[in-house]
């Protein structure tokens, strides 16, 4: 990465949006695009349940935000960010209930060696998983807030969004 | 003293499988296949245009999005009896080669060959033995001594941290896992290398799809990639040529590693050929058309009755009645409210839960028949019914993939072995060659006609007042796909998906016939009940798209041990 200065950031948003909050990283994407528009440095991703087929964004980024909905004790609706030090080992404890495996495509990043620099997880806690198309309204309210959050690591890496008009 | 081993979903999401066999005997005595599919898709997509259900139905699977998107813009297309631009079918042609040559490597390589290989025996070779083995085998470049020692130390570095990552859940010194150190290097070292060729193939499916991982080119009527030859923001030369390097550098792959280890395996465990044939009705479509209508294909399909590839039924077109008439769905082992047999476009879905009863409802899926028999989907039922057919590049594959065997196995292997487990690896194997043929060839008829000046890409469907009913069929990765659908006014009224996996994992039907799953694994020798390897062989040569784990329940002591499995 040669020196630090090639930034290059991968929003990646993964869920299944047929289960309602299941996808609500999916819909954070969806709104962040519809919303603003961004720098090149940025590549937006609806990386919908898939496995595999996502290795090639990874080696092509130094940061990865990670959108998804997380297990977890908090209640319904709530935003955690994190840093991942070890995404690979993280992700072995099946915090993400998508059963085809983010966590083995972690893993087979971290064997080529091309695991992002950085792994920032937005983790959302669900509150329905029912077959459905929409957001329950703690998770609606949890996009909103996983938006500003993202815009704002974004400006921390020097990397403005502006709104589209 | 029968034992019951219990494979079971541990997640939450629908569409996990769970497997029962009872032990007797080092034997497998009985078993069950029991699952979740997908239900409730049919309410959202119920009053919606039938222009945008293959947005929605290619994220009914987390695996396959590719193919339920091309089957959902089949069945309405076929409901409105409407053709397709030339240009479009060979683009679409080029993303199912593609994606199913993709799906046929990652499998083998990614999600069953360590139900083969012993990761660990890996580290005790010698590259050098194993460098001049290969060399025997294949003009693979990537198999020299040098390149097969790094890959030890690569491995030994991650056994000694003690982060085995993915290969941390194989059943490693299992008295099962027969293939010898070099073996077992050898396929470790390609495992690296399919991590990059799967990566290549991929790449042309998002070349032609649109760029983002789930293809975004369809459209009822063709696809929406307007052609030009010089515009760089349309599908150009340059891009087109990209896509032929990349077809290529996979055919070497294909032909010189994954056809290679695949002969190694099935003649290193050839005793597998007895095992796992299961269900010997077979069933498969024809794809990759050739004109606007559907009705000349370049890979053949049909029926083949209780294994008798003479007795070959070929499917002839997208309207073919005898495939419209033949499917039904079963729920008396169903958790489905009431007993019935019903055509998909006469079905509704009712959910009943009950108890786990072995002789009552035990699963989700429901249980699907071709003329009221169950059938075996997948890659072995398509290589066979292209081999009947006489299809020349299946013949080529699969006669030299089975000589292959032969000359390792030291004694003749025929195309009867096929009806087994790790026949329909080798089933696997030989359609990759043949898909791979057919991209070139389907690269080639684009280019030609881009190059008689025609353009089009796309018909404007157009959808009358009144019922339509269509089916749209597609020969996946894992076998036979199809949707229904009811168009009522412009409008989905019924809209029903009977996926590969429903075919192969159902529980018994009507008549209380096993499913494919279940058929093939009654009679698998069991090692070891505690590891249950040999459940997972069998399991998985389907392709399995069912994230699953197992457990092993002792009726005695009523003691779960839980072990994870690879997806």
């Amino acid at each position: 990465m040669g020196g630090g200065v090639a930034v290059r950031v991968l929003l990646l948003g993964v869920g299944n949006i047929l289960l309602s909050d299941e996808g609500v990283g999916v819909k954070v994407i969806e709104q962040l695009e519809a919303r603003y528009s961004f720098p090149p440095e940025v590549t937006l991703v609806d990386g919908g349940t898939m496995g595999l087929e996502l290795l090639p964004y990874f080696e092509e980024c130094s940061h990865l935000f990670l959108l998804d909905a997380i297990r977890g004790e908090a209640p319904p609706g709530t935003l955690e960010v994190s840093e991942l030090a070890d995404p690979p080992a993280y992700f072995r404890q099946k915090i993400s209930p998508h059963q085809i495996g983010l966590s083995e495509v972690l893993a087979v990043a971290s064997l080529q060696e091309c695991l992002p620099a950085l792994v920032k997880l937005f983790g959302i806690v669900p509150e329905d998983l029912s077959t459905g198309l929409s957001l329950s309204a703690s998770n609606a309210a949890a996009v909103e807030a996983a938006v500003a959050a993202v815009l704002i690591e974004l400006a921390n890496l020097g990397l403005s969004a502006s709104p589209r008009v | 003293m029968a034992k019951r081993i219990v494979v079971d979903p541990i997640t939450r999401i629908e569409g996990h499988l769970r497997i029962d066999c009872e032990v007797d005997n080092g034997k497998v005595t009985n078993a069950w296949s029991s699952g979740q599919m997908w239900r409730g898709i049919e309410l959202i997509l119920q009053g919606r245009d039938p222009r945008d259900a293959w947005l929605f139905t290619q994220r009914i699977c987390g695996v396959c999005t590719t193919v339920h998107a091309i089957t959902s813009v089949r069945a309405v297309e076929n409901a409105l009896n409407l053709e397709v631009p030339l240009n479009a079918q060979y683009i679409r042609n080029m993303i199912i080669a593609a994606h199913g040559i993709f799906d046929h490597i990652v499998h083998f390589y990614h999600l069953s060959a360590l139900d083969w290989v012993d990761i660990v025996s890996s580290l005790k070779g010698s590259p050098k033995a194993a460098a001049a083995l290969a060399q025997s085998l294949s003009p693979w470049p990537g198999n020299s001594e040098q390149q097969l020692k790094a890959v030890q130390e690569k491995l030994k570095g991650f056994v000694a941290s003690g982060q085995l990552g993915v290969f941390a859940s194989g059943y490693w010194g299992h008295p099962a896992m027969k293939l010898s150190p070099e073996v077992n290097l050898l396929a470790v070292n390609h495992y690296f290398q399919a991590l990059d060729y799967q990566r290549r193939i991929n790449k042309v499916v998002a070349i032609l799809g649109s760029k983002t991982p789930h293809i975004q080119n369809l459209a009822v009527g063709g696809v929406a990639n307007p052609i030009n030859p010089d515009s760089q923001s349309t599908l150009s030369l340059e891009q087109l040529f990209h896509v032929k390097t990349l077809i290529d550098e996979i055919g070497d792959f294909v032909k010189n590693v994954y056809m290679v280890d695949v002969a190694a395996v099935g003649a290193f465990y050839a005793d597998w050929t007895a095992y796992g044939a299961g269900v010997k009705n077979y069933l498969s479509v024809p794809d990759l058309p050739l004109d606007s209508k559907g009705t000349v294909f370049a890979l053949p399909g049909g029926y083949i009755a209780d294994g008798d590839v003479a007795a070959f039924k070929p499917i002839k077109s997208f309207h073919d009645e005898g495939f419209r008439d033949g499917v039904k769905e079963g729920i008396k082992h169903s958790w489905y409210k009431g007993d019935w047999d019903r055509h998909p476009w006469e079905e509704e879905t009712v959910p009943q839960h009950t108890e786990f009863q072995d002789k009552g409802k035990y699963s989700w899926v429901k249980s699907p028949t071709y003329y009221g028999k169950p059938a075996q989907v997948g890659p072995l039922a398509n290589v066979l019914a292209m081999y009947a057919a006489g299809h020349g590049p299946t013949k080529s594959h699969a006669d030299r993939l089975l000589e292959m065997v032969s000359g390792l196995a030291g004694s003749k292997v025929g195309l009867s072995a096929l009806h087994s487990t790790i026949g329909r690896h080798a089933a696997r194997a030989v359609r990759c060659g043949v898909l791979h043929e057919a991209l070139a060839g389907q690269w080639q008829a684009l280019v030609d006609n881009i190059g008689k000046g025609d353009y089009a890409t796309f018909n404007q469907p157009v959808f009358p007042k009144g019922e339509q009913r269509g089916v749209g069929f597609h020969e996946a990765p894992r076998g036979v796909l199809s949707h229904w659908i009811v168009i009522q006014d412009g409008k989905i009224k019924n809209y029903q998906c009977v996926v590969p996996s429903t075919w192969n994992a159902g529980p018994r039907n009507s008549s209380d016939a096993m499913g494919p799953y279940e058929a093939s694994l009654v009679g698998n020798p069991i090692a070891d009940p505690e590891k249950p390897l040999e459940v997972l062989r069998t399991v998985h040569s389907f392709d399995p798209c069912l994230a699953c784990a197992i457990h092993l329940l002792d009726p005695e002591s009523r003691e779960v041990v839980r072990i994870r499995t690879r997806v």
